[in-house]
């Protein structure tokens, strides 16, 4: 019974492929005989894993309902000859990814490990400096936090023209809105968690005599980093936001922003599927490392408790 | 009380933002000035000169008010040089999109709490497509739609209700899962239908997680628009001020596109809050 799921999941995944190879070669009726198993074997093997316990199930489920999601646009946009301008499919997009590798890596470094890396790093690091700076005083801290709140819900990226001329078209104004977007979550969160201490851990740490910074780096730090954490998380995703959308306001002839909007005016849609298929990679990844760092870091705190 | 206490400092931290502006405007526009001016001018001139050029670097904080307050009430409301006008194409675009949003999210949110293999299969690419730069898709959106006939509302609908879905979902999830277990064990006693659950029990208690995260839905749905706005040089919005004036470097002109938007965030987040006021009210004060 446990095997089952793993059964239909390589059936369902046998019968897919071959519905796709059946609709390559104009074979109708074996197509819709190929994609029914497909579709159905695939189903049954999610509704098994999800019933059952265990990290591998916990994968699979998922899994297969990406791979189903897939396969579908692709069957669907071959099977109504959708037009490609309209919805590459996967297939296609993959191609494209392969073949202009060399392309996509200048963009990524340019766009990535230049503006997003430099700019989340400032911004990040600004915020937390200044969180700690005005930890000790309410006035400003009463001042700042709301103006931070308030920020925060502003469409910060309308700052992105702005920055693009005072620090021209290369990444460093990218880099820059970069820094302004991640700095006020970071700084709001920061200070919500220095807040975090219990009260009689700190009536603690002061019969001990310990001093401000050992207070800070020893109770009140630590007891912060699931807020900072939660900070950097949603920065992560915000910074890739602010450096492509910057990127549409003038930039050398590189980078992803770049290239997807000028891609989509050329209609080269695989390219720009390929682009963005980059930029899905990078943001998960980045969000999967900072996730992992934070069960690592921060284990002992309730919400990972009695999980895994 | 602690807004009556936050009142003072947020004054201060807002006159101190004011007066480093105007210093700022100073440093990055003096350059410029003492470019084109005359040898000999006084620091009182050169001081005024910085703080009233026409494409300032940084333009002072006097001179975006009167941008604004001349595009506001000199030109009709339906004039495209009137800001208002643009602020509008902008907000009815993020209203449609939030409409999308919470329809969409309303309905994956129920479908997620009652069908556990779509809790399993459905949410781990929920979480995993808020890490996607999803404004990156914004421009390929509006480009492929606007080749197929279809511009103006509809398009920037679908990316402000693209971006502004995330939230409510996983917000309505958690607000209906939030039903305390002892009442869903006693309408089972009753032999409630699921439905009947629904409204009565789980809706209700998903309500307070709705508006928060409506208030995030609601920026996210004005950046969307305005984001939307961008790729294919519309000729109306808050997006295409900004493009217009990034091209011809009218700063002011930026600046006050800015501050409308800015200005439109508020209104939306104020419009949540009076709404919520009036759930709360009819629900006997709380929510």
């Amino acid at each position: 019974m446990k095997r089952a799921p793993l059964f239909w999941a390589a059936l369902g995944l046998i019968a897919a492929l071959l519905a796709r190879w059946f609709i390559g070669v104009d074979k109708i009726s074996a197509t819709i005989a190929a994609a029914a198993i497909a579709a159905l074997a695939l189903f049954r093997a999610m509704v098994g894993f999800a019933r059952s316990e265990g990290w591998f199930a916990r994968l699979a489920t998922p899994a297969i309902f990406g791979f189903l999601l897939l396969w579908l646009w692709e069957m669907l946009v071959i099977g109504f000859a959708i037009p490609f301008v309209l919805l590459p499919p996967p297939l296609a997009i993959a191609r494209a990814f392969v073949t202009h590798l060399a392309l996509l890596a200048q963009d990524f470094t340019q766009t990535y490990l230049h503006a997003v890396i430099t700019g989340y790093t400032l911004g990040c690091g600004a915020g937390f400096l200044v969180a700690l700076a005005i930890d000790r005083s309410p006035f400003l801290k009463r001042g700042l936090l709301p103006m931070g709140n308030m920020i925060s819900a502003m469409p910060i990226v309308g700052i992105a023209p702005i920055m693009v001329m005072w620090f021209g078209f290369d990444w460093p104004s990218k880099a820059a809105v970069v820094v302004v977007m991640t700095f006020f979550p970071m700084l709001v969160n920061t200070t919500a968690g220095l807040a975090e201490a219990g009260a009689m851990e700190s009536d603690l740490m002061q019969t001990y005599a310990a001093s401000y910074g050992t207070t800070l780096l020893k109770l009140r730090l630590p007891a912060a980093l699931p807020h900072i954490f939660t900070a950097l998380k949603l920065n992560s995703t915000l910074a890739l936001i602010g450096a492509v959308v910057a990127e549409f306001f003038g930039t050398p002839i590189l980078g992803m922003g770049f290239r997807i909007s000028t891609e989509a005016a050329k209609m080269n849609l695989d390219l720009v599927w390929a682009t963005i298929t980059v930029a899905a990679l990078a943001g998960s990844l980045s969000f999967g490392a900072l996730a992992l760092l934070e069960r690592l870091i921060t284990f002992w705190h309730p919400s990972f408790r009695g999980s895994s | 009380m602690a807004k009556a206490r936050a009142t003072w400092p947020l004054i201060a931290i807002g006159l101190a933002v004011i007066g480093v502006w105007y210093v700022g405007a100073i440093l990055l526009n003096g350059p410029q000035v003492r470019e084109q001016a005359a040898e000999d001018m006084g620091f009182r001139d050169f001081v005024v000169q910085t703080w009233s050029m026409e494409r300032p670097v940084l333009p002072a904080p006097h001179q975006i008010v009167t941008e604004l307050a001349q595009s506001l009430f000199t030109h009709s409301v339906t004039s495209p040089r009137n800001l208002l006008h643009h602020a509008w194409v902008t907000a009815s675009a993020a209203l449609s999109g939030l409409g999308i949003a919470l329809a969409l999210g309303l309905m994956l949110a129920a479908g997620i709490v009652h069908i556990p293999v779509l809790d399993r299969s459905l949410m781990p690419w929920l979480i995993a497509s808020q890490t996607v730069p999803v404004l990156a898709i914004a421009p390929m959106v509006v480009v492929v739609l606007g080749n197929l006939g279809i511009t103006g509302l509809l398009p920037k609908a679908a990316i402000a209700g693209y971006l502004a879905f995330f939230p409510i979902t996983v917000g309505m999830v958690k607000g209906l899962r939030a039903a305390d277990p002892l009442q869903i064990d006693l309408l089972r006693t009753y032999d409630a239908r699921p439905w009947q659950v629904f409204s009565l029990l789980r809706f209700p208690a998903s309500l307070s997680f709705l508006f928060p995260n409506l208030r995030v839905a609601m920026t996210l749905a004005l950046v969307g628009a305005i984001v939307a706005e961008l790729p294919t040089g519309a000729q109306a919005g808050l997006g295409a001020r900004l493009l217009a004036g990034s091209y011809y470097g009218q700063t002011i002109q930026i600046w006050a596109a800015l501050l409308m938007a800015a200005g439109t965030s508020m209104l939306g987040l104020a419009a949540v809050s009076l709404i919520e006021a009036l759930v709360a009210q009819r629900r006997g004060g709380r929510l």
